[in-house]
């Protein structure tokens, strides 16, 4: 175990306060003491609430104190992605036309965290309205990744996953769409879990694509990861789509598979996939993701090739839905009731003023996304794009029912290729679209995904991804916690220096 | 200057074929889609929540309650319930919608392919209900500074959401063709019948002053023989009496375009209630396109069929049902229970008869005096200021003598002026008849000696000579004497 406060995982610190070891203000304490030291580089908060931070955990201390039996993350301090609405505490989605929101309510896990009294350290960059995957596109200037900080640290979590990686929150909170908190796992060692979409509330994340939109945890490790989930999980009545079950026993697949054993697993290797090379996969990634499957195989899991023909149009697909659902809830920045007012100077009509607002305050890639989707949602074309992608959706879900009844999940590298540099991509935006090749299936399907550091190429980390069946979370927890077993020490626990 | 053909040219030349959707808020104590209250006329924005301010973060849940009271408007206009069923997002922008898209229904309503009968003239007519859906009411801009209260001229415009999120049923009819120079009086015979269903399932108060009750009318003509011309839809229609003007309007407008050979365009037209005309409003031609696709925030509904027939175990007695009762128990003509149930008296004159008037009094009232008075008003019967308790009041007071014709009518107007009571305002106003026998009797006596020829004639008899001493004794006594007993008085006298 670590010296350093920091360098403690969740599950650590959560032990060690409850032990009375360290008390909950000292660890906020530590971790807002790194944010000082560190953020001014790497740059994931976008606004930090120091004070509301210490006075949740000073609670904590004294419920503890007073005897009272607590969440079992009572007192670790968290980082919260800029997408979910905390009452009080300004929610800008990373774009201007919300750059001075307060919300007057919390969402359902912001209560949650904080009925189970983890302290908000503050919240975190993403790109705009969560759409991107390298967090450039967020209006108030990008989140650098801590292992190279001329590279990107992922997108659209990459606030959430460079404060984990970079010691600045033990966890995070993200929402994954498309891949936003795999996918920034992948590219910066940590772990991410996307959970059964409908399993954690979405009341009081800022919609982007409401059908996809799947709030899960960011963390050192599969078992902090599956901690946090515990907390977050479980049926939500206002929100409609939430699944009407208990919470997933994921901590219990995360403690199964911490043990190092996979006999009788059956794990399914995306024969489309295996051949990445043909969708721009770089030979660093595939090798340490194959280092990472003999790992497992040597852990006691079969394997075996699994086709999934339609996951070839999953990456079409999903850009046909997730900007449809997008144009129409973002339809409601327009100026009116809050947020950003540009041109009302009495010369410019309702209509102008609405539209200058929304050209002032909307990113290319937000705009991009709208167009996008209103085209595909315009008469006469609505069949064929937005009602095509819906079909196509069905049969990546028939896809996917096929691989389990044959496998206990799906694996895969989580992306193609390492964190690039800043600016190589944005040129081209097919180019960036291609990093969440690999984690868009599950969204689109509806299941649990997790990825978990597997190695290193050209000195940055790489992510495996385990997909598994809807409703079995706890699967995907045991893969990612037995292949971290096979790490010493835990990739996750390297510690990257941050050069300025 | 808009040109106008004569009604009854207009209607020999052209077939009109009418539409009417008809927007109903319904009377749940929370809002579709949270759980914000729904008092009408609370302060602004006090009934709102992240829900329905449509806040970055907020999502719906539909409301039950809601939900069955759709249903249930459903199974009284005989329409085929969906085994499932899903909402939509309408997107267009609008300043008092606040996430600027509406949750509605679209390709899956949950009430579909109905029927309502309306009788006008003793004829029977069938209007088709093409479907029954429920969606979200938006809130509203109040436009302030100017004179007019339109934006036009206006500093500011103040925006109330207390409405935005209150459930909303439309209830959408298909073409209703060959109902003749009659389709204005079956457009309202519909809308009234419609109200008075919605009334008996107690899902609304249905009250079209408060907007709880709108209507938007569709009306084409075309020439005998031919196909249907294009139509255009007149927003916001906020009276029965309007329903049946607007059609009627758009008949003279339409016909007098038609003649003059131009085309009717299809656009969404306004009706001014003040003068009864219509004036363009939107064209359709530019018409938004408001890109329904299923609501992915809000699971899909599946009405189990269990539910449906316990909601239709819960079905009132209707309308049409509850008059053919009435009809028999009243003994009115089918004419007289017509124009009982056009004029919305059937419920005035039900609950005037449970407070002690018989049915023949309690219809001479409403549909006579009162329906006169609320006419020339340009009020509706049950808005008056007159309830049914006051009728039987009234009544009572003339069996017993103590009011004749004349002093009721003047007492129905200090009841109107807001002066209490019958009682009271008989009291107040001195209109009670004069009873004492001595005064009576007295100018009679006066009466027969001031016309000593037209006593002979009566007493030779000729009863008809009564009228000028009856008209002597009336002025003596200011007309608050009862004229039967006075003639009575005479007769008796000179026989």
């Amino acid at each position: 175990m670590s010296e350093r406060i920091i360098d403690k995982t969740a599950a650590e610190l959560a032990d060690d306060i409850r032990d009375g070891k360290l008390t909950s203000v000292e660890v906020t304490q530590a971790f807002l003491d790194r944010i000082a030291e560190v953020d001014d580089t790497v740059g994931a908060f976008l606004t930090l609430d120091a004070e509301g931070a210490l006075k949740a955990a000073a609670e904590v201390d004294t419920a503890l104190g007073a005897g009272e039996r607590l969440s079992p993350l009572a007192g670790v301090p968290i980082a919260v992605k800029d997408l979910f609405v905390t009452k009080g505490l300004r929610t800008t989605a990373s774009s201007k036309i919300l750059e001075d929101w307060i919300p007057p309510y919390d969402g359902t896990i912001v209560s949650r965290l904080r009925q189970a009294g983890l302290p908000i350290l503050g919240k975190t960059n993403l790109d705009e309205f969560a759409m991107g995957s390298s967090t450039e596109y967020s209006a108030f200037g990008a989140t650098k990744n801590p292992w190279d900080t001329d590279r990107i640290p992922g997108g659209s979590g990459g606030g959430s996953a460079a404060a984990v990686s970079a010691r600045m929150a033990p966890i995070a909170l993200g929402t994954d769409t498309g891949g936003s908190i795999r996918q920034p796992g992948a590219v910066t060692g940590t772990f991410g879990g996307k959970p059964t979409y409908g399993s954690n509330s979405r009341y009081g994340v800022v919609a982007f694509s409401s059908s996809l939109d799947t709030p899960g945890p960011v963390s050192r490790n599969a078992l902090d990861g599956a901690l946090l989930n515990e907390i977050i999980s479980g049926h939500d009545e206002r929100d409609s789509t939430s699944i009407p079950q208990d919470v997933r026993p994921v901590a219990e697949g995360a403690r199964t598979g911490a043990t190092g054993d996979l006999d009788g697993v059956t794990l399914g290797v995306v024969k489309e996939f295996a051949d990445g090379s043909a969708q721009g996969a770089e030979a660093g990634v595939l090798e340490a993701y194959q280092a990472g499957v003999e790992q497992l195989i040597k852990l006691g899991a079969t394997v075996k090739e699994i086709s999934v023909p339609h996951f070839r149009y999953a990456l079409p697909t999903y850009y046909l839905i997730a900007p449809s659902e997008a144009s129409s809830n973002l339809a409601r920045y327009d100026s009116v009731r809050y947020g950003l007012r540009a041109g009302d100077d009495g010369k410019h009509s309702l209509e102008q003023v609405m539209s200058l607002t929304r050209e002032a305050g909307f990113g290319p890639e937000v705009k991009r996304r709208i167009m996008l989707g209103t085209y595909a949602l315009s008469a006469g074309y609505i069949d064929q794009f937005y009602g095509q992608a819906q079909k196509v959706r069905t049969l990546i879900k028939r896809d996917f029912d096929a691989a389990f009844e044959q496998v206990d999940a799906l694996i895969s590298p989580t992306t193609p290729f390492v964190a690039f540099p800043f600016g190589s991509r944005t040129a081209d935006p097919y180019q960036m679209y291609l990093s969440d090749l690999y984690t868009i299936p599950s969204n689109l399907y509806g299941g649990p995904a997790v990825s978990v550091p597997t190695g290193l190429s050209e000195g940055m980390p790489v992510g495996l991804q385990v997909m598994g069946p809807v409703m079995r979370d706890e699967v995907c927890y045991r893969i990612a916690a037995a292949l971290e077993t096979t790490q010493s020490p835990l990739l996750a626990d390297t510690v990257p220096e941050i050069e300025e | 200057m808009t040109t106008l053909n004569k009604y009854d040219k207009a209607v020999a030349d052209y077939e009109p074929v009418l539409g009417l959707e008809t927007h109903v808020e319904l009377g749940t104590k929370t809002k579709m889609f949270c759980g914000c209250t729904t008092v009408f006329g609370a302060e602004p924005n006090t009934q709102t929540c992240p829900v329905c301010l449509g806040l970055p973060g907020a999502l719906p849940v539909a409301n039950r309650t809601a939900i069955e009271s759709t249903i249930l408007i459903g199974l009284a206009l005989n329409c085929r319930i969906a085994e499932w069923t899903r909402f939509a997002r309408k997107n267009y922008f609008y300043p008092d919608m606040p996430k600027n898209f509406q949750t509605s229904q679209y390709e899956e309503p949950l009430c579909e392919d109905g029927y309502v009968d309306v009788t006008v003239d003793g004829k029977e007519y069938r209007v088709e209900i093409e479907r029954v859906h429920l969606e979200e009411d938006t809130g509203k801009s109040l436009h302030v500074g100017g004179d007019t209260g339109r934006i036009h001229g206006a500093t500011e415009s103040l925006l109330d959401f207390n409405r935005a999120g209150i459930p909303l049923v439309e209830i959408v009819t298909k073409p209703v063709p060959g109902a003749g120079e009659l389709a204005p009086e079956v457009a309202r015979a519909y809308v009234t019948e419609l109200r008075d269903i919605l009334r008996s399932l107690n899902v609304s108060d249905v009250r079209m002053e408060q907007g709880s009750l709108r209507c938007d009318v569709n009306l084409s003509l075309n020439k005998p023989g031919d196909e249907w011309g294009t139509r255009t839809e007149t927003k916001n229609v906020n009276s029965l009496r309007s329903v049946e003007r607007a059609v009627r309007y758009e008949i003279r407008r339409q016909s007098a375009l038609l003649d003059k050979g131009e085309k009717i365009h299809q656009e969404t037209r306004h009706f001014h209630e003040a003068t009864g005309e219509t004036s363009d409003g939107r064209s359709k031609e530019t018409a938004t396109d408001y890109r329904y696709f299923p609501e992915p925030d809000l699971a899909v509904m599946e009405p189990g069929r269990e539910w449906v027939e316990e909601l239709r175990q819960r079905l009132p007695e209707l309308p049409s049902k509850r008059r053919a009762r009435l009809q028999g128990e009243w003994g009115l003509s089918d004419h007289d229970m017509d124009s009982v149930n056009n004029a919305g008296a059937v419920d005035l004159i039900e609950a005037t008869i449970d407070a002690g008037a018989s049915p023949s009094a309690a219809f001479k009232w409403w549909m006579g005096e009162l329906s006169r008075r609320a006419n020339d008003a340009g009020e509706e019967l049950d808005s008056m200021r007159i309830g049914p308790g006051e009728v039987a009041e009234l009544q009572n007071m003339v069996d017993e003598g103590k009011l004749n014709d004349k002093l009721a009518r003047q007492v129905i107007d200090g009841v109107l002026a807001g002066e209490g009571g019958p009682a009271a305002v008989a009291a107040e106003r001195g209109l009670e008849v004069v009873s004492d026998s001595g005064a009576l009797e007295k100018a009679v006596d006066e009466a027969i000696a001031d016309n000593p020829d037209a006593a002979e004639k009566i007493r030779g008899g000729t009863q008809a000579a009564a009228g000028p001493l009856i008209g002597q004794v009336m002025k003596a006594t200011k007309g608050q004497a009862d004229a039967k007993t006075v003639r009575e008085l005479i007769l008796n006298k000179l026989s």
